[in-house]
């Protein structure tokens, strides 16, 4: 679609829970250093597809997966791949912030102290390194040692985005991170993600049009268990060339 | 499709004003015209008078469609539909001024024996009226092919103007005292074709408003 490079290509991807069928023979790309929303009614398999892309759904009982998933260029779905290593570097924040009951400091040494590293000042550096990128540092350098869930929602969530970011990730998988915060939590989730996709790439699932509008570069229309449409964001809200799309994100659904 | 009825209603009331603003305009395209020709002061000063409630309209139809904007959140079909509004309503208010301007002439004139019989120009302003009326009914009605077909008629417009330039050249070169009401003539001829263009423009917009683009010349459509 335009000369970014590719982080995902998904081709012919089919998800099975057990005999339903959540996802039909999606076909996708993923470009770098992008944003790509994904929009459409609930249960239409956007959760489960972003799943997909580091294997969440591995966790989930009678999940048959068939096609291809490529990250950089590797079938992630191949048998011998490693997914603890997929996992870190495709990180995932959730709707609901889902801060550990610690402080805020071992919540974001958790990750890379699961992957090795015990080194103190190399440990508060990344603290503050990952604070300082989702601009929570200031708010909270002096009580980095006070429980997580002491803070607000807003706050929490972005100390989620902080402990994903510890570990050093490629892309961000977002499952409506802000559905549960008020609107001033939600636009400094927003400018955080225009800052964040310099060094990340970002997939998005939200139920909230114009989010999707303001934040991403491209976005995609799922309907049950399909990919109706994908294209340019600008394009899918001002000119959607499916019917479906157009009464979707009119609000003229169903 | 009638999943957001607080939304098509608001629509609604804003086509509504859409089109009587649209009638105005029709209307005072034609009584400038019949005002000129009967050289009806009366009327003319009517004319210009009740231009103020084409402006008034604007401004209320331009005001609904911003609190539609924000409230409504218009996205698609329903955002083009509602920028597309925006515009017509300045093409037609710039109409409305310019049957201002051609009233404006009729009572300059009102005291002039006519140098020859109006016959183009009227047919040129009922032409003119025509589109624009047509061009309103392609947007409401979403019809293309009447919006495509109006477009194309500003030819038959045009012919008609240059036909009273070279006629009005004429009677100049031939008599210095029909020069002053020539160039007066040519000036209104001027209004009306000028008048012609913002139909097309509102037929532009009625693409734009259905296809998402200004694609206006389509064999098979027109």
């Amino acid at each position: 679609m335009e000369n970014a490079s590719t982080k995902f290509e998904i081709d012919k991807l089919n998800l099975f829970y057990g005999s339903f069928q959540a996802l039909i023979d999606i076909d996708m790309t993923i470009y770098t250093n992008k944003i790509t929303a994904l929009i459409g009614p609930s249960g239409c398999g956007k959760s489960t597809f972003i799943r997909t892309l580091n294997r969440m759904n591995d966790l989930i009982l009678g999940v048959k997966t068939t096609g291809l998933v490529k990250f950089d260029d590797t079938d992630i779905y191949a048998g011998d791949y490693d997914v603890i290593n997929l996992r870190k570097k495709v990180g995932m924040v959730f709707q609901k912030p889902n801060p550990f009951p610690k402080t805020i400091f071992e919540n974001i040494v958790y990750g890379p102290k699961v992957h090795g590293e015990k080194n103190r000042d190399k440990l508060q550096e990344i603290v503050e390194k990952t604070l300082k990128e989702v601009a929570l540092w200031e708010e909270v350098k002096d009580r980095l040692h006070k429980p997580a869930l002491g803070l607000s929602g807003g706050q929490q969530q972005r100390l989620c985005i902080a402990r994903c970011l510890a570990v050093e990730p490629e892309v961000i998988l977002m499952d409506e991170p802000t559905s549960a915060l008020d609107p001033v939590a939600t636009s400094k989730i927003e400018s955080l993600l225009e800052e964040l996709v310099e060094k990340y790439t970002i997939v998005i699932v939200t139920h909230n049009m114009q989010q999707a509008g303001r934040v991403s570069d491209y976005t995609s229309f799922f309907l049950s268990g399909k990919v109706l449409e994908t294209d340019k964001t600008e394009i899918i809200f001002s000119n959607p060339t499916n019917k479906k799309t157009e009464e979707y994100i009119t609000g003229r659904f169903g | 499709m009638t999943a957001r009825p607080q939304m098509d209603h608001e629509m609604a009331i804003i086509l509504n004003e859409l089109l009587e603003m649209g009638a105005r305009v029709e209307d005072a395209i034609r009584l400038a015209i019949k005002s000129l020709k009967e050289k009806d002061s009366v009327l003319a000063r009517k004319i210009i008078d009740d231009d103020q409630i084409i402006d008034d309209l604007e401004d209320a139809i331009r005001d609904k469609c911003i609190k539609f904007m924000a409230r409504q959140q218009p996205l698609a079909g329903d955002l083009r539909m509602t920028i597309s509004i925006l515009q017509m309503i300045r093409d037609m208010e710039r109409i409305g001024d310019h049957c201002e301007d051609i009233s404006k002439y009729t009572l300059r004139l009102e005291n002039e024996h006519y140098i020859k019989e109006l016959i183009d120009i009227p047919r040129m302003a009922e032409l003119a009226a025509k589109m624009v009326k047509d061009s309103l009914d392609s947007f409401v009605g979403k019809d293309l092919r009447l919006a495509r077909k109006v477009w194309k008629s500003d030819e038959e417009v045009d012919e008609l103007f240059r036909n009273i330039n070279d006629e009005l050249l004429d009677l100049m070169a031939k008599d210095a005292a029909k020069v002053k009401q020539s160039v007066m003539f040519t000036f209104i001829a001027a209004h009306i074709e000028r008048i012609a263009d913002y139909a097309t423009n509102i037929c532009e917009e009625t693409v734009f408003a259905i296809e998402g683009d200004f694609c206006m010349e389509q064999a098979e459509e027109v």
